[in-house]
């Protein structure tokens, strides 16, 4: 009990980061469908201070960007605003004509797009680009251009202020979209995912910057994400949403740490820790469509907790904590679900003496650039191995090299014992059907124009000739072993989630019963609790099948979750290797300790650790926790 | 493409070029029936003003206008539609050829392409006919040679973009043949850009087939053939212009109706337009990818 009143304490005076009167006030906001009726986002009030980031994190679809963009006065097409007031610096931009929104957003707010390679426009050089922030262009001076480089600690001088866009990196990019939205000096600057491009090291930079502008310019920022670690590591407060509502609002720490609503909780468990104590859980079901959301409390249909009472009203905020608010009746009361604790076998079985896949002194090209260099690893049969490295290291060309994409190579491949010729079509069918190949994004790696069924018969057929009854028993039993029902064969990939074309994608790749498995980032295009459900139907089929996995991932967390062995990947050569309890326990490389520091750590239920980085300053909402501690 | 159909139908333009299509439509398909007497006999002097017995007069040999109309449109689009399913065809497989291969493929046969595309389209038939005669198979052909550089610039574009997709990479790794691909993975995915491109070829095929239909390359006397009917009767215009003029209108509504249709059927496919707003149809012309619209200089050309 005393515990959790200190937590209360320091809560409340973390939340003093925002001084003075609330800068930005939202009052009962609700933005519907354009013609209807349906609410994306409803019944939204909160306020924000000067000098407060306050994170507005959620999953696909909760409304967490719409609710964003309406702190500047915009609604999407299609969306309008059905009710309610965004009060900024007294001002209620919603009430305004376009003519006045267009000035409040000269001056009183700034958006970071998620996307600054499109943000920027790729014919102005960053000179012109970055004067135009300014409504007066006489203000725009070269000294106030390089001192807006400075801000955001990009080179301050002539020459780099002549370069186009595409001369520079993402994170130069993002960067420069920081800066254009400090130009003039806004009261509150909405950020948009505005690090979910960028490797980790870099965001770890950007975040550090935005968090100082934020404190020397008396801004309030809004800083919409889905990646819970990212916002724990910046953010003062944090809004969690769910199908358009606020489900609980609160201080950072207080809020990860001592999650009160159901849905807060399941999604904290869902997210991969680095330390790895427990196995991520998804969330069982969907989230409701925007216009079919239940009565009452929109979380019911999923939660363990819920009663009638819960799906008759609406339910309102109850204040728990100070600063802390939870829309749910159970605030409080301990759900039944609780952590495994990650209990990975070494080997899930007994391997044979020839590893499945084996990979000797392989190097790649495009073009005339190598990619990879000397490249040697081996995928013992009942393992799953994981490649990680940061952008650009090599590790999707490598999974394409097994795969038979990519041509541009030599070395030698084997899978096992039998030579893998380059290329998939020089290989014979027997090959080809052994390695199977998983694809990043599960929105491109369906034939829009085939139901799911027909996609898996069309692949079953490439190997071989079961009789048509035989067929739709294959189809329905790989569509159940992703645990998806048989009633999916008959949808196409436009009408299911991502998570479930994902599921179908692997499902798929299951029904040629191969020995191989290559999974390419399979989980980065989904929201934390649909990774938790893929990356366990990826574990279970493993396990049972003793499946050999090359699971290709940029995310080191999820690593403990999947894999028995490690490879890390810098710049196209391998640095580490070894089992995942050594490698991530003792990290031997300079790149695997410095993956794992730049990591947004998001260890729950330990006192937050010193974040070192490299410009050398402490984290200052870390800084200003310990003195508060 | 039926999901399309409500939101084509809720663009005003798309509604007019059905209506337009429609009409034509049905005097080519009911005109046969429907034709009170035959239009080959000669039942009085030439160039007659409408009356009770010939409702639009005769014409220039003295039969009967009302019947050559209403059997003189389906010939014209017959051939128009078959040569612009042979074009677009043969056009689709040959762009998605040199949009899947790439590299030195891809450049022969688009320059190949770019050499008929240099030739003008009326000398080139004048040239083809006057060797081998004004054959309709020949006229056919020829049409559908002129379509098929055209369409295979738009079905490689778009195969371009599918091919990067990730499920033709599935397809290469588990060894699906490149005809397989191209027909199987390939070709159902740019359907809609085909089916817009096939839309406004047709609008060219009427014109083009008229057009020489007009210059005596085409159907041959003594035929009831709008093109032709247009050229046979000119010199009478001023004693009974029904002759000329409803040919004329008639051709000009055929390929305006094709024309706004295949454009809406455009804009609702890439500009995703929602149905029931005229909000959306605006919206629509406003962004999405500038699409090839017909324009009717092409009608004018051959029929000045």
């Amino acid at each position: 009990m005393t515990a959790i009143e200190a937590l209360r304490n320091t809560a409340g005076q973390v939340t003093a980061a925002g001084l003075g009167l609330p800068v930005v006030t939202v009052e009962k906001l609700r933005v519907v469908l354009a013609g209807g009726d349906a609410a994306v986002v409803e019944d939204v009030s909160l306020d924000i201070r000067p000098r407060e980031i306050l994170g507005l994190v959620g999953e696909s679809g909760s409304g967490k960007t719409t609710l964003g963009l309406a702190m500047l006065g915009y609604s999407r097409r299609g969306l309008a605003f059905g009710a309610g007031s965004v009060r900024i610096d007294g001002t209620d931009i919603l009430a305004q004509s376009d003519a006045a929104k267009r000035d409040s957003r000269r001056r009183l707010v700034s958006y970071v797009p998620q996307d600054p390679a499109t943000a920027l426009n790729p014919t102005l050089r960053l000179r012109t680009q970055l004067s135009e922030c300014f409504p007066n262009p006489a203000e725009a001076t070269e000294a106030r251009l390089l001192q807006m480089l400075a801000e955001v600690k990009l080179p301050a001088d002539g020459a780099f202020l002549q370069r186009f866009p595409h001369q520079l990196s993402g994170g130069q990019q993002q960067r420069i979209a920081i800066a254009m939205a400090f130009a003039h000096r806004p009261r509150l600057i909405v950020m948009d995912e505005p690090t979910t491009g960028l490797d980790v090291t870099t965001q770890a930079h950007v975040l550090d910057t935005v968090r100082q502008l934020c404190r020397e310019h008396d801004v309030a920022v809004v800083y919409v994400s889905h990646d819970l670690a990212v916002v724990d590591s910046l953010a003062d407060r944090v809004a969690v949403l769910y199908a358009g509502h606020i489900v609980e609002i609160g201080p950072v720490r207080r809020v990860l740490q001592q999650p009160e609503h159901p849905y807060t909780r399941a999604l904290i468990r869902a997210v991969p820790d680095l330390e790895g104590r427990a196995v991520i859980q998804g969330i069982s079901g969907q989230a409701p469509d925007p216009r079919h959301r239940p009565a009452g409390c929109a979380f019911a249909p999923r939660c363990d907790l819920a009663t009638e009472d819960c799906r008759r009203d609406t339910i309102a905020a109850h204040e728990i904590g100070k600063g802390h608010f939870v829309q749910c009746l159970f605030a409080g009361t301990p759900d039944k679900a609780a952590a495994t604790a990650l209990d990975r076998p070494a080997q899930t079985g007994t391997s044979s003496a020839v590893p499945v896949l084996r990979v000797d002194g392989l190097n790649a090209s495009h073009g005339d650039r190598q990619i990879l260099w000397d490249i040697s690893l081996q995928v013992p049969s009942h393992c799953c191995l994981a490649l990680v490295g940061e952008s650009g290291s090599g590790k999707t060309t490598l999974a394409r090299c097994i795969a038979g994409l990519h041509r541009n190579l030599t070395g030698s491949l084997s899978l096992e014992g039998v030579p893998l010729p380059v290329g998939s079509r020089n290989r014979t069918r027997e090959l080809r059907q052994r390695i199977q190949y998983i694809f990043q994004n599960p929105y491109a790696s369906l034939n829009p124009r085939r139901t799911i069924g027909r996609s898996l018969e069309v692949a079953l057929l490439e190997f071989e000739r079961p009789q048509r009854q035989q067929r739709r028993g294959r189809i329905i039993a790989a569509l159940e072993s992703v645990a998806l029902p048989a009633r999916f064969a008959d949808l196409y990939p436009h009408e299911m989630s991502g998570g479930q074309r994902q599921r179908a994608a692997i499902a798929r790749a299951l029904i040629v019963e191969p020995t191989l498995l290559v999974c390419d980032e399979v989980t980065s295009a989904l929201d934390v609790s649909v990774q938790a459900v893929v990356v366990d139907v990826l574990r279970k089929l493993q396990e049972e099948r003793g499946l050999a996995m090359l699971f290709v991932t940029h995310n080191l967390a999820l690593v403990r979750n999947i894999a028995q062995r490690v490879a890390v990947l810098q710049a196209g050569r391998i640095v580490e290797e070894g089992d995942v309890a050594a490698v991530l326990g003792q990290p031997q490389s300079a790149e695997t300790r410095r993956l794992m520091q730049d990591a947004p750590h998001f260890d729950l239920g330990n006192p937050p650790t010193q974040q070192a980085n490299e410009a050398g300053g402490v984290d200052p909402s870390v800084a200003m926790r310990a003195s508060v501690g | 493409m039926s999901r399309h159909v409500p939101r084509l139908l809720a663009i005003g333009s798309a509604r007019i070029g059905s209506i337009l299509l429609a009409l034509v439509l049905a005097i080519t398909v009911l005109g046969p029936a429907l034709a009170p007497l035959s239009p080959l006999d000669f039942i009085g002097t030439p160039f007659q003003a409408p009356n009770a017995h010939a409702w639009l007069g005769t014409d220039v040999l003295g039969r009967d206008v009302l019947s050559r109309l209403l059997l003189g449109g389906y010939r014209i689009l017959g051939l128009s539609a078959l040569a612009t399913v042979l074009g677009v065809l043969a056009g689709a497989l040959l762009g998605m050829t040199a949009g899947y291969a790439k590299g030195a493929a891809d450049e022969i046969i688009m320059r190949l392409l770019d050499v008929v595309l240099a030739f003008p389209q009326i000398i080139l038939a004048l040239l083809f006919v006057s060797i081998i005669g004004p054959e309709l198979w020949l006229i056919v052909l020829i049409v559908a040679g002129f379509h098929a550089p055209q369409v295979a610039r738009v079905a490689r574009a778009a195969t371009l973009r599918v091919a990067e997709e990730d499920y033709i990479r599935f397809a290469e790794t588990i060894g699906m043949s490149r005809l397989k691909i191209l027909i199987q993975e390939i070709f159902p995915n740019i359907l809609t850009p085909l089916i817009v491109e096939a839309g406004l070829r047709f609008t060219y095929s009427i014109a083009l087939i008229a057009g020489l239909n007009f210059l005596g390359l085409g159907t041959q006397p003594p035929t009831a053939d709008w093109g032709l009917m247009i050229n046979e009767n000119r010199i009478g215009l001023a004693t009974n212009p029904w002759p000329v003029v409803i040919p004329v209108l008639l051709i000009a509504l055929l390929t305006i109706g094709t024309n706004l249709l295949a454009d809406a059927l455009g804009r609702v496919a890439f500009g995703r337009v929602e149905a029931g707003s005229d909000e959306a149809g605006r919206a629509a012309r406003n962004r999405g990818p500038a699409l090839p619209r017909a324009d009717s200089a092409g009608v004018a050309e051959v029929q000045a």
